[in-house]
């Protein structure tokens, strides 16, 4: 069974209409690509499934229940984190503090507890703590765990927001344009990392504009153009799918980075 | 009894559209909500006073006087401050902290100036003539305040509607980085726009101070409060909205204060703002925006 | 012994109000520090004022007790206006606690009960110097507990951004309702002092201006720990008795304030982060230097 269904989900801001009966099935353990040229309504998809914005039309299931209804942050609880395309830390933050703020449905002491430091508070923090400094340690920012955010350099800054998802304890992850701003042996680096959360067992979903890291890391893809899907497969498929290549070339400078 | 009501809220209701115009103004065009602008319409009040009292000049000259000070005052507070928080890019919220900063000193200077005590004008300056339409009394006076309200609003209009000028400001209303690739002369407007409005907001304070014949340092702080209803009322921003807002809330004052309870008047003005702004915080007529995710 | 006597004769009204106002620049500083800019605080202050006045005068309750009762009512109108009040953000939020803030002032000035607006007189001078300092002193203790926690994390991640914060599994409205409610907390239990320690209490003191005042204090200490709004209301507090030779001109001295932080201040007096730094430089040049 699939992990996450989107089924005929349609999408309109007042006239413009953005998606149209849009069908995805991300399986779990496994990396699913949305790829698509500009203004195709992909980063519009993740804003449905994370519940910041409700679908027209259609309806969306995670695990087989149906986020209808469900409010934002409690589609984070049930297993769904994300990244943003446009990078969105808390700057004045340090980076564990960033990480620790993933944590916070998974720390839990009262507020008694909390004002007198009493043992639950300070054991429920330590753990804490300690979860999200290895999780800057697995993705190289250990070092500066007590800098502020905004001392990053942007792919810093991508890997940390990597860590801060992975906080939530998600069993999907969603990822916009994940290496988007990244050089090539970074770009290498998360590669490996997203391949290892799969083989945990995570479901990966992203989207990315990078056609040679997309061929190299997916297991499945899916086109969406215009707001709709136009084609889904294994990246082959894709490579070689007429529809693919039109809605591509159609965009002349775009053609060249399909290899 | 009611015709007489519903010439005080005309009345009133044209002075609270000239001074909300300035204020949403500022808004579309800064994104500003600039909370000096009481302090405009009280220093307006005082020139011309100045003017009339000490210079012995004639009532029109008091006119031209209020809105050349304030006017002049609202482009000093633009180019002072808010033209710097503007180059460095800082939330809406910080220019609004500055301009409570400016009315703080404006209104002690006011003190300092002229005193805490009401002031007024002399008697012989005003129009004294009523004029008798069945049962209805007008007064001159308030004829002429709501001929300068209305008079003043109608060429702000058309300036915005059929100037380069006006177009140009509806451009930067629209998005002020369009506005520049465009060629606009984006700051020169911002400075114009404040000029344009604290002179509005100056001429308001002047038509309020004779028609109640009091003009005191602390006059622009219910008329701020009372143009925050307003521009709410009509929607942040929107010029017609302000117009409409403003003789709503004209009317709905004095006949609550007629009809209900003298001094739930304010509280009528200030329930009606709360409840439209958690049932439809873009306004009675305004577009409700789609929050941007 | 006797020069302390004098001193304090003199000058225990002015310690009293820097108290009651270090309070009431924590309690914006609370609701600050989850991104809300209230201008409603006045009024909470306001409502605990008149609350604890009226239980003391006609029910006689006992102080503690009627502290108590201070604090909670303004809390309980928080949790009411809040809920739909706290959809708005930024300036529509001021402006909607603006209108609540006169809204308050108008009923109170216009009730029977509130004694319209000559206010409440006679009230008890039961408020004690220990008092403030000990509810002060439990403030800054709890909020400084709260800021290490993962509700001031939460608060703060609010602050910096809303949608990222969202997604990080928080539940954004719940924290802002409880960051107002509590900053209501903090203002109710200062006017409740305040009430008791004047003697008489009118609307006057709760509206548009001393919201204004309670702003200008907590931003020009600085909202960056919790040292700057206590430094903000010390120095607010002191500065116009220093500057009594300004007369009417002396309150142009905090508007004056208010715009010079706004401009070349933006983070306040108190900057910790801009502190830590200026420490760093100053070690490292003195390591360098044997
Ligand atoms: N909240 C919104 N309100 C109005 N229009 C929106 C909103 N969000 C997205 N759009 C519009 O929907 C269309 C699709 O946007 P979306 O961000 O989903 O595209 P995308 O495929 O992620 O593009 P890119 O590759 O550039 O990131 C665009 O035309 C965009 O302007
Ligand atoms: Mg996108």
């Amino acid at each position: 069974m699939s992990m996450l269904s989107i089924r005929g989900v349609g999408k309109h801001f007042g006239g413009l209409q953005v998606l149209q009966d849009v069908n995805i099935e991300v399986p779990g353990g496994a990396i699913f690509a949305l790829i698509g040229p500009n203004g195709a309504g992909k980063t519009t998809v993740f804003n449905l499934v994370t519940g910041l914005l409700r679908p027209s039309s259609g309806s969306i299931a995670f695990q087989g229940q149906d986020l209808a209804g469900i409010a934002p942050h409690k589609i984070t609880r049930l297993g769904i984190a994300r990244t943003f395309q446009n990078i969105r830390l808390f700057p004045d933050m340090t980076l564990l503090q960033n990480v620790m703020v993933g944590r916070h449905h998974l720390t839990s002491y009262s507020g008694l507890a909390a004002l007198f430091a009493l043992p639950s508070f300070r054991e429920a923090e330590r753990r804490s703590r300690e979860r999200a400094l290895e999780l800057l340690s697995w993705v190289k920012l250990d070092h500066k765990a007590e800098a502020t955010a905004d001392n990053l350099s942007y792919g810093e800054q991508r890997k940390l927001e990597f860590a801060r998802a992975l906080a939530t304890e998600p069993k999907l992850l969603l990822l916009d344009e994940p290496v988007a701003g990244m050089n090539s042996s970074e770009k290498a680096v998360l590669m490996e990392e997203i391949r290892n959360i799969r083989d945990r067992g995570y479901g990966v979903f992203l989207i990315e504009h990078d056609m040679r890291f997309v061929m190299n890391l997916c297991d499945r893809v899916a086109v969406l153009n215009f707001g709709r899907i136009i084609a889904e497969g294994a990246p082959e498929e894709i490579r070689n799918s007429p529809e693919v290549i039109e809605a591509y070339l159609g965009r002349g400078d775009e053609a060249e980075v399909l290899p | 009894m009611l015709e007489q009501q519903l010439v005080n809220a005309l009345t009133l209701g044209s002075v609270y559209a000239l001074f909300s115009l300035g204020f949403t103004l500022v808004f579309g065009v800064l994104e500003v909500i600039n909370l000096s602008h009481g302090a405009m319409f009280m220093a307006g009040s005082f020139a011309a006073l100045t003017v009339v009292t000490r210079l012995k000049a004639p009532l029109a000259v008091g006119i031209l006087a209020a809105m050349l000070v304030s006017g002049l005052l609202g482009l000093a507070i633009d180019a002072l401050i808010l033209k710097r928080l503007r180059a460095r890019h800082a939330p809406h919220l910080i220019p609004m902290i500055a301009t409570i900063g400016a009315t703080t000193v404006l209104t002690s200077a006011a003190q300092g100036l002229f005193g805490v005590e009401v002031q007024r004008f002399p008697d012989e300056l005003l129009p004294t003539r009523e004029f008798i339409f069945g049962s209805v009394h007008v007064r001159a006076l308030e004829l002429a305040i709501v001929g300068i309200a209305f008079l003043l609003m109608t060429t702000l209009f058309l300036v915005l509607r059929h100037t380069r000028q006006g177009r140009a400001l509806r451009a930067i209303a629209e998005s002020p980085k369009a506005a520049a690739l465009l060629g606009i002369n984006v700051e020169g407007l911002f400075l114009a726009t404040s000029f344009t409005a604290a002179a509005l907001g100056g001429v308001a304070g002047l038509l309020i101070g004779l028609n109640f014949n009091s003009v005191t340092p602390l006059m622009g702080q219910p008329i701020l409060h009372k143009g925050i209803a307003v521009v709410i009322l009509g929607g942040m921003g929107d010029i017609r909205g302000a117009l409409f807002g403003g003789l709503f809330l004209g009317f709905a004052e004095v006949l609550s204060k007629a009809y209900l309870s003298s001094q739930m008047g304010d509280a009528v003005a200030f329930g009606l703002l709360f409840l439209i702004l958690l049932v439809r915080p873009a306004g009675l007529f305004g577009r409700v925006l789609e929050r941007k995710a | 012994m006797e020069a302390f006597a004098d001193f304090w004769a003199t000058y225990s009204t002015l310690i009293f109000t820097v108290g009651i106002h270090a309070l009431l620049a924590l309690s914006l500083w609370l609701t600050l520090s989850c991104g809300l800019l209230s201008l409603a605080n006045a009024a909470f202050m306001g409502i605990g004022a008149y609350t604890a006045a009226l239980l003391t005068l006609h029910l006689h309750w006992p102080f503690p007790m009627v502290l108590a009762a201070g604090a909670l009512a303004p809390a309980a109108v928080a949790l009411v206006i809040g809920a739909p009040t706290l959809r708005l953000s930024g300036v529509y939020l001021a402006m909607a606690t603006l209108a609540f803030g006169e809204v308050t002032r108008i009923l109170v000035l216009n009730l029977e009960i509130t004694g319209g607006p000559e206010g409440l007189n006679g009230i008890p001078l039961l408020t004690t110097w220990w008092h403030i300092l000990l509810i002060l002193a439990a403030a800054g203790y709890a909020l400084a507990r709260l800021r290490r926690s993962r509700m001031g994390r939460a608060f703060e991640a609010i602050r910096e951004d809303e949608v990222a914060a969202r997604m990080m599994g928080i539940d954004v409205e719940g924290h802002k309702l409880a960051a107002f409610t509590l900053g209501a907390v903090l203002a109710g239990l200062a006017g409740a002092l305040n009430a008791h320690s004047t003697f008489f209490i009118s609307p006057r003191e709760y509206g548009f201006e001393n919201a204004v005042d309670i702003l200008t204090m907590t931003i020009l200490g600085g909202i960056s720990s919790l040292i700057g709004p206590v430094l903000g209301a010390t120095i607010l507090t002191l500065l116009p008795e220093l500057l009594r030779f300004l007369h009417a001109y002396r309150l142009a001295v905090n508007g004056l304030i208010l715009i010079g932080v706004v401009l070349f201040l933006p983070t306040g007096l108190w900057d910790s982060r801009r502190l830590r730094q200026l420490a760093g430089a100053w070690r490292t040049r003195r390591e360098g230097k044997p």
